[in-house]
């Protein structure tokens, strides 16, 4: 009787199981705790944890917010297109919009400093890929995501966006400079 | 009323096949192998274009292509080739008459105009390049998500026959006993797939209705949690129907019996328990979801289910073993594998897929589904790489091996191209190999997917990835067409045998095994080992220390980007 017939006793589940067997098993049960463990204890230990903190936001009360920062925080414009480069206070809640098809505006940071940086899409759905220190994480319509970051390179760093988003997409790129 | 006219006896295996459902599993197979093929060609298209020096189609076509590459080979060839497993796995296997075969055909039918009216709408009317997941509120053609929705009311009908034929099984008393192992991991394969289908009928009809201008709008977040119960766990249909085959191989090919029914078929209800629930891990790094939620929700369902995984990845090729070395395979810790029939492709496609799901697509599977970890590959190329081992090396190359398999025993045709069917899954396993862990390896260097132009051409600023990133997408490439060239022996294969093999009367002996005999008790009792698989468990030992080794890596690489909290 093979695994395309019935079993060849009624009552199986009484047939002991081989010694090989079960020292297999008892080795994947003991893996499984530990996969499962080690993600509490990365949030207690580790130093790459993302937040659970998120808000319900709106494109115009988002839009309003970054604005506010670009108002008070922009030291220069780049490009073509002039976009912003601000340079925020270390600490403070700044802003970065995904939309079709850019990350806007370009921060400045400093190496070492912690910052609330929000994230949101006022249209359809982005990824915020950072590189190429290479974090990732998915950016929602009506979600305004906090995370709290602390640079630890110096240098240009490009947010790639990484859910498709349309035709644009592969166009689609944002500035972040990490100074001393 | 049935008569035994509507059965006929295999002369080589004995099954009693019932001629309605034959002829089900036919037509499922057959529509199985045309999507395989519109797929799969539509995949060159991908290969080529993400070939950085070839960049092969443009940015509309290529979006577009990359749409229907992703639902003709995710969905609609494999759910076409799961309804015949259903099929077989229940009239077949337990010799019994299917339930209301004329359902069966309303339901084939349904299912393949629900295949056409999508591809029409991706590759014709062309507005509908929003990918496999169709994330709102990015709109795709009102025919995109109706031709969803008509494939799954097919599919579900398909899966209420099944269990109706287990019922008449039990009730005409077909079989004694219990069910035997593969019917009953068909029967969880099935399980899940209902559960699969609601879950995509209460995400697709709301957005059908968004669609349409009746509902003003879906929660972008909302839609992820749900889109991934169906999306996510559809693929668990895929494992459950796949290690079901890799049963059926082994007693097909070795006479095996399963090491433990108790254990394998307890690993076959976590799949259901805990397996399809684990969809958590698609939304790790999604605002609006608690840490503690994501990881119960990936931990206590993934982590039972990935135990499950690693339990039929030792019973499997440790049955293969045992059945080996009762017949006198005994030397050494790997002569029963040694002789194994490695020019049967029915064989060597089957071992192939369960290395290749093991080993690239179990371990990177179990470490992107790390909370922290995640941030390192989400949405990167990290994730088709791994979905390429499971689902493709996984799943596409067990489905081939069955087929290899049915083309004499139900299409009663002869192999044709018998060398060139020996060397397939070799082609197609190395090539598909080579696909995942490019991928993975571009995607651990941050590449994105579903991206037209990763070296930002046309973009504000640019952005270089660096050369060891550009060489795995070139070597990528590469792979990508040593793995059609194997996918297109395939079809070549299979067509040409349904056309133009010898025909095999319905009296008529296939001229080879077909079915190996059971291996008796006294053949099982001579083996002596004391761990009674020993070649097996030398094997899942390797398998394990690469495993925890890669696992630790990437905590390694995670400590080093910015912190986070």
């Amino acid at each position: 009787m093979t695994s395309i017939s019935p079993p060849a006793t009624k009552v199986w589940w009484k047939e002991p199981i081989a010694k090989g067997e079960l020292i297999w098993i008892s080795v994947v049960v003991v893996w499984g705790i530990i996969l499962t463990l080690m993600m509490p204890f990365w949030h207690i230990y580790g130093e790459q944890n993302l937040s659970s903190e998120a808000y319900r936001t709106t494109p115009e009360n988002y839009m309003e917010k970054t604005q506010a920062m670009v108002d008070q925080y922009t030291i220069r414009k780049e490009g073509e297109r002039q976009v912003p480069v601000v340079k925020p206070p270390a600490g403070i809640d700044i802003y970065m919009v995904g939309r079709l098809w850019e990350w806007w505006p370009i921060l400045e940071l400093k190496k070492d400093e912690t910052y609330r940086l929000h994230v949101a899409s006022i249209d359809w759905q982005h990824g915020f890929s950072l590189q190429p220190t290479n974090l990732n994480v998915q950016v929602l319509p009506g979600y305004d995501m906090v995370l709290t970051v602390t640079p630890n390179k110096t240098g240009k760093h490009t947010v790639v966006c990484n859910e498709y988003c349309g035709i644009g997409h592969h166009n689609m790129l944002g500035t972040i400079y990490v100074v001393e | 009323m049935n008569t035994n006219n509507d059965f006929r006896v295999c002369p080589d295996t004995g099954l009693k096949w019932h001629r309605p459902a034959e002829r089900l599993m036919k037509l499922n197979a057959v529509a199985a192998v045309v999507f395989l093929l519109v797929g799969g060609f539509l995949g060159l298209g991908v290969g080529l274009t993400r070939w950085p020096e070839v960049h092969l189609l443009g940015p509309d076509t290529f979006y577009q292509v990359l749409t229907a590459h992703g639902i003709n080979v995710l969905i609609f060839w494999i759910i076409f080739f799961e309804m015949a497993v259903l099929q077989f796995a229940s009239s077949t296997l337990l010799g019994c008459r299917i339930a209301t075969p004329k359902l069966g055909m309303v339901a084939f039918l349904m299912m393949v105009v629900g295949a056409i009216l999508n591809n029409y709408a991706v590759l014709v009317v062309g507005n509908s390049s929003v990918m496999m997941t169709s994330y709102v509120p990015m709109p795709a053609d009102t025919l995109f998500y109706v031709g969803l929705i008509v494939f799954a009311v097919g599919a579900l009908i398909n899966c209420f026959i099944f269990l109706g034929t287990l019922v008449i099984a039990k009730e005409e008393k077909t079989y004694e006993g219990s069910l035997p192992l593969v019917s009953f991991g068909a029967l969880t394969a099935c399980i899940i797939a209902i559960f699969t289908i609601a879950s995509g009928a209460v995400i697709l009809i709301p957005t059908l209705l968004w669609n349409l201008g009746f509902i003003n709008n879906i929660d972008a977040g909302l839609y992820r949690l749900i889109w991934w119960a169906f999306g996510h766990s559809s693929q668990q249909i895929n494992v459950a129907a796949q290690v079901s085959i890799w049963y059926a191989i082994a007693a097909i090919l070795f006479g095996a019996k399963p090491l433990s029914e108790k254990v394998s078929r307890f690993a076959f209800l976590l799949y259901i328990a805990v397996l399809q629930l684990a969809s958590a891990h698609h939304l790790l790094v999604d605002p609006g979801l608690s840490s503690e939620w994501k990881i119960f929700n990936t931990s206590y369902a993934m982590y039972l289910a990935v135990m499950a995984s690693m339990v039929h990845g030792l019973t499997v090729p440790g049955s293969i073993e045992h059945a080996q070395r009762a017949r006198g395979l005994t030397a050494g810790l790997f002569e029963w594998l040694r002789k194994a029939p490695w020019g049967n492709p029915v064989f060597s496609a089957m071992f192939i897929s369960l290395v290749g799901f093991g080993v690239l697509g179990g371990i990177t599977g179990v470490v992107m589904g790390t909370e922290q970890i995640n941030l390192l590959v989400h949405n990167t190329l990290y994730v088709p790489g791994h979905f390429h081992a499971t689902v493709v090396i996984g799943t596409t190359l067990t489905f081939m091996a069955l087929t290899y398999w049915l083309v004499p025993i139900m299409f009663r045709r002869q192999l044709i191209m018998k060398k060139l069917a020996s060397l397939q899954p070799w082609l197609f396993g190395i090539g598909m190999s080579g696909v995942a862990l490019f991928l993975m390896g571009a995607g651990t260097l941050g590449v994105p997917r579903r991206h037209w132009d990763i070296l930002f051409t046309s973009a504000d600023g640019g952005y270089e990835f660096s050369a060891a990133a550009l060489t795995m997408m070139s070597l990528n490439g590469m792979s990508v067409l040593l793995a059609c060239f194997g996918g297109a022996a395939f079809c070549v294969i299979i067509v040409g045998s349904l056309l133009f093999g010898k025909k095999i009367g319905e009296d008529e002996k296939v001229g080879e095994a077909m079915i190996v005999p059971a291996v008796t008790d006294e053949e099982y009792a001579t083996n002596k080992e004391p761990l009674t698989i020993p070649g097996t468990l030398a094997m899942v030992s390797v398998f394990f220390v690469a495993f925890a080794l890669y696992y630790f890596i990437n905590w390694k690489y995670l400590s080093e980007t910015w912190g986070l909290s």
